[in-house]
């Protein structure tokens, strides 16, 4: 009468099961030990029995009885088998043979929500930076004798707000950003469809909020004014003080820019108060003085935030950036990074955007399957209004994800979002930092490897060791001044 | 958590998922289970259901004393179980060849089981 009895695996006593630590990354502040949990990307701090469990299995698995044995000889018995259940329950420690925690293979809903659209009013530009990924030695876009048109019409700049409202989906906000070639060349644009945005999303209750990133060069006192009126977030591309940014951000007969843009960024700063005004800095081998360009640009010029890049191009361009070079801007981002952190131990601020961004997603925990938002969040509209991953890949034909007329090919998207999947990437899957590089910038991937979603491998050692040192940071505040992480709750 | 310190968002959610899995267990563990042996005891072995049953599958019901003797529903209730859905051979009559009619007069099995008779061939 009875079916076959499918018995599972006796549970092994407390002599017979092996515990043996698990995936995480350790690091320190103060003397005190935390660990970054992957792939959870939860932060956790130890006590000294947890201590005294991690340096005790860090020699080799152990049965629960030995271990028990070994570290209870200067704590409680029973405050040690709870500090085992508690390593346990967050996956610190376990039974040796369980299986790895695997990358979930999972795709977002299919209604996810665009967040972003990044406009890219026009390809042309003002200037001739050597470096340019759109008109540089690395572009993927004829931008000069392509089809694309040089400036976005009014009709597809309206059509895409629309693209972009029906998009966000039942989200209240959306982001529109400006960008180019220079974006200011296309001002006419801009100016209507920023008008055009904000009659369309009152009407559909939604709000819009915008930016722009410009090189300055067109700022002039009516434009400085519509941008403070109209709130439009504003990112300077310039690279740093006069020698620096006339080396390579250059016009079109090789004149440097210096002259031209500090004068109209210096009103920018005092005429626009109602957003914070950032610069964005693009970091190349000719052009490594990490806090030299900080400082000039917080301190003399007066930016209230500074993000810095490394330049995208191919290791063979004389300007990119060598291996030591690398670490050259490692330990500067480094020294920036303490400072920052002394500032926000006093609750005051420090311009330093990098170390900000990637402090907030230590802080709020983000274990990502993808790089960013691109082609998902975010996604870009080349001029002539075909949608693309995002505004680096604007005009690509290989990287179009449909047109803001037609909307987005699902399919398409889809079959994007699997290939770029961290469960996709399996060099990715033994590294600790993946829950918050999940293989870095799509775009650096296709100028370097030729594949999009390819792991930035060159950027490894990298990524690893900034991300040590910004949970460091995070470590210290969190024993010093919590209360500065709450603005970072949101 | 009594001992490790959930630092940031993660490690707090973390924490509440591993207090609302423990408060589950505890649930479970208090939860009145009558005439059944309680499945969380033992999850490594399958669960037989002791005494009076509603999982109406054979060989899964056993009484209290672990045998089939004192179940309120006897066991050849189970018999079309056995003999059409179920993985377990059970010895039934060869319906195609010598006994088609066997079941003819047991329309339900919960009401007409006693229609069930021996084959004599």
């Amino acid at each position: 009468m009875n079916p076959p009895v499918a018995v599972g695996a006796p549970d092994r006593t407390g002599a017979e099961k092996m515990l043996a630590l698990r995936e995480f990354h350790e690091f320190g502040a103060y003397g005190a030990r935390f660990l970054y949990m992957v792939p959870s990307a939860g932060v956790f701090r130890m006590d000294e029995v947890g201590d005294a469990i991690l340096d005790a299995l860090a020699a080799g698995p152990l049965d629960q009885d030995a271990l028990v044995a070994r570290v209870a000889q200067g704590h409680d018995v029973d405050r040690v088998l709870e500090t085992i259940e508690d390593l346990t329950e967050i996956r610190a420690i376990g039974d040796i043979d369980a299986p790895k925690d695997q990358v979930p293979n999972d795709l977002p809903p299919a209604d996810f929500p665009l967040n972003t659209m990044v406009l890219n009013v026009t390809n042309k530009c003002n200037l001739a930076c050597t470096y340019c990924y759109e008109y540089g030695d690395d572009k993927i876009v004829d931008t000069q004798y392509g089809d694309q048109p040089k400036f976005m019409t009014e009709d597809t700049a309206e059509e895409s707000v629309d693209f972009m409202l029906a998009e966000s989906k039942g989200q209240p906000v959306a982001h529109l950003t400006f960008f180019g070639g220079e974006t200011l060349l296309n001002f006419p644009v801009l100016q209507r469809t920023v008008a055009y945005a904000r009659r369309r999303a009152a009407e559909e209750g939604k709000r819009v909020e915008f930016s722009l990133t410009t090189n300055a060069t067109l700022l002039k006192p009516d434009v400085i004014q519509w941008l403070a009126d109209n709130q439009i977030g504003v990112t300077i591309s310039i690279d740093g003080p006069k020698e620096v940014q006339d080396g390579l951000r250059v016009f079109h007969n090789g004149k440097g820019t210096y002259d031209v843009v500090l004068p109209k960024i210096k009103e920018l700063l005092q005429v626009h108060r109602s957003r914070p005004i950032g610069a964005r800095v693009t970091l190349t081998q000719k052009n490594m003085n990490v806090l030299d360009i900080f400082r000039h640009l917080t301190q003399e010029i007066g930016f209230w935030e500074v993000g810095l890049a490394p330049v995208t191009t191919q290791d063979q361009r004389d300007y990119a950036i060598t291996p030591e070079g690398k670490d050259d801007m490692l330990r500067q981002f480094e020294e920036l990074a303490q400072e920052w952190l002394e500032c926000s131990l006093r609750d005051e601020h420090h311009g330093f955007s990098n170390v900000k961004d990637t402090i907030e997603e230590i802080h709020k925990g983000v274990s990502k399957a993808y790089g960013c938002g691109a082609g998902l969040g975010l996604m870009g509209v080349a001029t002539d209004g075909n949608v693309s991953l995002c505004h680096r890949f604007a005009g690509s034909p290989e990287h179009t994800l449909g047109n803001v007329r037609d909307g987005v090919d699902r399919e398409k998207q889809e079959e994007f979002l699997v290939d770029h999947h961290i469960a996709s990437k399996t060099d990715c899957h033994t590294c600790w930092a993946r829950p918050i590089c999940s293989g870095g910038c799509y775009h650096e991937a296709h100028v370097h490897y030729g594949d999009s979603s390819h792991a930035n491998l060159h950027y490894c050692t990298w990524v690893r060791s900034w991300t040590h040192t910004c949970l460091e940071i995070y470590a210290a505040l969190a024993e010093k001044n919590p209360k500065f992480l709450e603005r970072f709750d949101a | 958590m009594r001992h490790l310190k959930a630092v940031n968002q993660k490690a707090a959610r973390i924490e509440a998922y591993v207090a609302h899995e423990a408060a589950e267990a505890e649930n479970l563990r208090l939860d009145v289970v009558g005439l059944r042996t309680p499945p969380h005891e033992d999850p490594t072995r399958p669960h037989f259901p002791r005494g009076c049953s509603l999982v109406f599958s054979p060989g899964w019901e056993v009484d209290s004393s672990g045998g089939t003797a004192g179940l309120c529903q006897p066991v050849e209730r189970d018999i079309f179980d056995c003999h059409l859905s179920c993985f377990w051979p059970a010895h039934v009559p060869d319906q195609l060849n010598h006994a088609a009619d066997w079941t003819g007069k047991c329309a339900s099995a919960q009401k007409d089981w006693r229609k069930l008779d021996l084959i004599f061939p």
